[in-house]
């Protein structure tokens, strides 16, 4: 088995059970959007880590850069100016991959083992077993996943699965300069999160919450809200997301359905000539057609 | 290389070639969509050098196919037009899956049976042709609720086409002397006279 920390307990395409005997804690990471300013340094720490630079992109008049998610960046933050109790508010939200505990690119990934989720709760893209059929996008409630252009590969954050798995916390997280965002277990981010949000409401902020929807089963990355009844007014956060219907029925119900119904006509075909016997040309039309041909 | 020259011609050559190119591409395309659509199909992926291959050229073997399916339809469209005879002919179909033929209404070149598979798979191809475009990432970039639909629909509409033409296929076994007809164009006059009487009567002039 792999490190204990990587025991995966979801796998794409993949019918059987995982290993599931060890068991392991869920990990979360909170964004208190509240105690953010914009800095963009966690941008700045994913590309670092992961060694990923994207593009240099031009200005759009507006301080998102860049201006959105792509496969070299996994992370972007989006700035949002809204009036709110006629006043102006500057809301920032640092948005990427949210970790579904339900994840739909993984319940729509065709290529088994390309879209796991780890037993910690961390939902990560294997890109050598990707395909780019791009269902992982089809299947994302929060429209995350990027196909690059130069191998054809799906790409998101992956919570740096890789320095969670060896105890780190995630760089963005490290280099957060004003601890907006916390890593730790997700008992302790809801923890957290409260104690944030009691704050906030002691401020005036009465409608402030946590943005964990059970729609996806809850997310691994959560958000601390100052009008978590108003989560569009944070760059169109949905508002109860949940994996599509339509996602559902073809990731789901139609897949054992058409199998079978599809088997059934086969066996039913075979046993159809097995027990009828074949459509053969009668001897008595082909006797009487052979003397007319002796004529 | 002709067996007997009083067999009847129910196939050209070029009718055969078409109706084969549309085969070869439904083949390939019913194994790779398979692959995509349930993991316990994934391994056909091999048949196409690997995941990546398959998701590459299927959208590709999908466009030929609807082209050359389009000349194939524009070719029998107008024979497989549905009269009185092959609705009597639809409504009695079990005795003929009884294996039953005797009482069955005399038919044109194509039974009722063949006309609805006919018009089905042409909906068919229609549906997937538009929904794979919609998911041709490649090439589109469509809005996400339009692609969640076109998946369902590419699927449904597949498992339909796939199911059809294993009916299809099996009908041509079932039939004896039948396959010959898309191989190399000939059936034998008995052959017509039983499971095509009103074509037999019009190819030979045989009026009995």
């Amino acid at each position: 088995m792999a490190l204990q920390s990587l025991d995966i307990a979801r796998r794409s395409a993949t019918t059987t059970p995982m290993p599931s005997v060890r068991q392991a804690i869920e990990v979360a990471k909170l964004i208190d959007v509240s105690t953010c300013i914009g800095c963009k340094a966690c941008q700045a720490a994913c590309m670092e880590w992961n060694d990923i630079r994207d593009e240099v992109g031009g200005c759009r008049g507006v301080y998102d850069n860049p201006a959105d998610l792509s496969p070299k960046s996994w992370t972007v933050m989006r700035f949002a100016e809204v009036e709110q109790n006629g006043k102006l508010e500057w809301l920032i939200r640092k948005d990427g991959c949210m970790h579904c505990a339900d994840p739909g690119c993984l319940k729509s990934c065709p290529a088994p083992g390309a879209i796991v989720q780890y037993a910690n709760g961390i939902v990560d893209f294997h890109q050598e077993n990707c395909i780019g059929c791009g269902y992982c996008i089809t299947g994302c409630p929060f429209n995350i996943p990027r196909i690059s252009k130069e191998d054809g590969k799906a790409y998101k954050c992956s919570l740096c699965s890789d320095r969670v798995a060896v105890g780190q916390a995630p760089a963005c997280v490290k280099t957060c300069p004003t601890g907006a965002i916390q890593f730790g277990s997700k008992e302790q981010m809801k923890d957290y999160a409260d104690h944030r949000i009691q704050d906030l409401k002691a401020r005036g902020y009465d409608k402030a919450g946590l943005y964990d929807p059970p729609g996806v089963g809850g997310t691994h990355v959560m958000y601390v809200l100052h009008h978590a009844d108003q989560p569009e007014l944070y760059a169109n956060l949905p508002q109860e997301p949940s994996i599509s219907p339509l996602v559902s029925l073809w990731k789901g119900f139609a897949k054992p359905l058409a199998t079978m119904a599809l088997a059934a006509v086969t066996l039913g075909s075979l046993f159809h000539y097995v027990t009828k016997g074949p459509n053969e040309v009668s001897k008595e039309l082909e006797d009487e057609l052979e003397k007319e041909e002796a004529k | 290389m002709i067996r007997n020259p009083r067999d009847l011609a129910r196939y050209t050559a070029q009718e055969r070639a078409n109706h084969w190119m549309v085969g070869i591409c439904f083949i390939l395309l019913a194994l790779s969509g398979l692959a995509f659509f349930h993991p316990a199909f994934f391994p056909l992926t091999q048949l196409f050098g690997g995941g990546t291959w398959a998701r590459i050229l299927h959208p590709y073997v999908g466009v030929f196919m609807a082209i050359s399916f389009l000349a194939m339809f524009l070719r029998f469209k107008d024979l497989n037009r549905m009269t009185p005879a092959d609705k009597e002919w639809l409504s009695r179909v079990r005795e003929m899956v009884d294996g039953d033929d005797h009482n069955m209404p005399d038919q044109g070149k194509y039974n009722g049976g063949q006309k609805l598979m006919f018009w089905v798979l042409a909906v068919c191809v229609l549906l997937l042709f538009v929904s794979g475009l919609i998911m041709w990432r490649a090439w589109f970039h469509l809005p996400v609720g339009m692609v969640r639909l076109g998946s369902v629909l590419h699927a449904a509409t597949a498992a339909v086409m796939i199911a059809f033409v294993i009916v299809h296929i099996y009908a041509a076994i079932w039939t004896k002397g039948t396959i010959r007809a898309m191989w190399y164009g000939t059936v034998t006059r008995a052959w017509a006279k039983q499971h095509h009487r009103a074509w037999y009567r019009q190819t030979t002039g045989d009026h009995r």
